[in-house]
Order: structure tokens, then C-alpha cells, then sequence
């Protein structure tokens, strides 16, 4: 069965550092329709700063490129973020979501793809050298107990 | 992100305030360099009390500044640490690394 989707946004922005906040408040605009506790949403806002700064870093270390980033809501209270780049690509996916590891120089940690995997429930990358990188981030929405009247 | 930096007697205190991203984090890292080079600290506090939000760009600040206390033979603590800015220091076991009250 095809999972249905309730609601969603398609945003695209030059890969300007200005824009990482611009991006994270976005999704979490829309997540807050979602009912979530704020450490949830600060979660989300979190991981969708790690993602955006790493295509922001990594995709276009030289030059400035687009960045497109989609949310959906999900059945089931399940959030879904796509951020998507046609950049530099990343080589080897395992050596790069290792903690630590970094090429971004010494402004970077290395714990961009850690943050991400302990903040959301689901991380998926995929990459092609030269043609880009798509990382998928998910996570459920506990539902809250409404306090009776 | 702001900063601002109070000198005592070889003490550096370094109040953050705003938004700890990449963005604000590239000019920061700077900024506390200056304020090291020109303090010459035997002792480091760094205040987050301010910090509305941090990302990993964070934990790239404050191990640089760690590094630079350690060249300088002298010791550093991070204060006042929001719950947000804790839960990313957490995921990423900096507390084992760095004094974080």
C-alpha cells in the first residue's frame, strides 16, 4: 500500500549559510502542525541545520548551487525531509556518517551525520560523485495523551 | 551570534548570545581567537546561557578553543549549557572531552 501523504513543502534556495536558519525554521513552521513536544521540534530543527549545512559546506565548498528541500507529513504522524543538492557528491558514505571524520577544515566537527542518525528516527543518504547527494530524514510524532476535560 | 568578553586578572569570560550555526560559528571562531590572543587566559569560561540554538558548529568552536587553552597551558569551562545545545553535546560525547557544568 502506498503511503499516503497529508500534507507537504517544496522549497529550493542558493546555498548560502544565511539560509540554514531560514531552512530549519521552515520545516519546523510546518512540523508544527504535527503537535510536537519542543524538544521534538528543536530535534528537527537540529538535524535539518546538519543536513543543510553539510550541502552548504560539502556539495558547494567553491561556488554557490542550489538546494532543494521537501517535508512531508506522513500517515501515521511520521515527518519526512528530502534535502537534496547537484553538487560535489560524497565518495564514500560510511567513512563520511563516521563521527568525527570531516573534510570540511577545522570549522567543522565531524558530527553533522551522528547528530542527525540520534536525533531522528531514520537517516538515508545517497550520493554520486559529481551529480549530488539526497538525504532523507524521518521522524514519528508521538501522539499526546489530551488531558480530559 | 554576539559575543561578549570579560578580562579579570588572567580569567576570559566569553558570554554567548543567538544562534550557533555554521553561519554564526564561522565568525565566532574568530572572534574568540582574538579574544584569547589578546587575554592571554590562564583560565577559559565559556557562557551559553544565550545560545537560543547550536548545531555540530558548536562542538567545532569549542574544541577549537580548547585547543588554543591547551597551548597556552591553561584550562577551560563551558556554563550554562540550554537543554538543546546539551542534548547535541550529549549525542556527540563531548562531555568526555570538555568541562561542561
Amino acid at each position: 500500500m502506498k503511503t499516503k501523504t497529508n500534507n507537504y513543502i517544496n522549497l529550493e534556495f542558493p546555498s548560502r549559510s544565511s539560509n540554514e536558519a531560514f531552512a530549519r525554521m521552515a520545516v519546523a513552521c510546518f512540523a508544527a502542525q504535527m503537535d510536537p513536544t519542543l524538544n521534538e521540534l528543536e530535534d528537527i530543527k537540529t538535524a535539518v541545520s546538519e543536513a543543510v549545512t553539510n550541502a552548504i559546506v560539502h556539495a558547494y565548498p567553491s561556488t554557490l548551487g542550489k538546494i532543494q528541500l521537501r517535508a512531508k507529513i506522513l500517515e501515521g504522524n511520521v515527518l519526512e525531509v528530502f534535502i537534496k543538492d547537484r553538487g560535489r557528491g560524497i565518495a564514500d558514505i560510511d567513512q563520511a556518517r563516521q563521527p568525527m571524520f570531516t573534510t570540511g577544515g577545522e570549522e567543522r566537527s565531524g558530527m553533522g551525520f551522528t547528530i542527525m542518525e540520534s536525533f531522528m528516527d531514520k537517516l538515508l543518504v545517497r550520493s554520486e560523485p559529481e551529480k549530488g547527494t539526497v538525504v532523507v530524514l524521518k521522524k514519528r510524532i508521538a501522539a499526546r495523551v489530551k488531558p480530559q476535560k | 551570534m554576539e559575543i561578549q568578553a570579560k578580562s579579570t586578572d588572567r580569567n576570559l569570560l566569553l558570554e554567548f548570545s543567538g544562534e550557533l550555526d555554521h553561519h554564526g560559528a564561522k565568525n565566532a571562531i574568530r572572534e574568540i581567537e582574538r579574544a584569547i590572543d589578546a587575554a592571554l587566559p590562564r583560565r577559559l569560561v565559556l557562557d551559553f546561557q544565550g545560545v537560543s540554538f547550536m548545531d555540530s558548529s558548536g562542538i567545532a568552536l569549542i574544541l577549537r578553543a580548547q585547543q588554543q587553552m591547551q597551548h597556552l597551558e591553561g584550562s577551560m569551562m563551558v556554563c550554562h549549557v540550554p537543554p538543546q545545545a546539551k542534548r547535541v553535546l550529549d549525542a556527540a560525547g563531548i562531555s568526555r572531552l570538555v568541562d561542561i557544568r
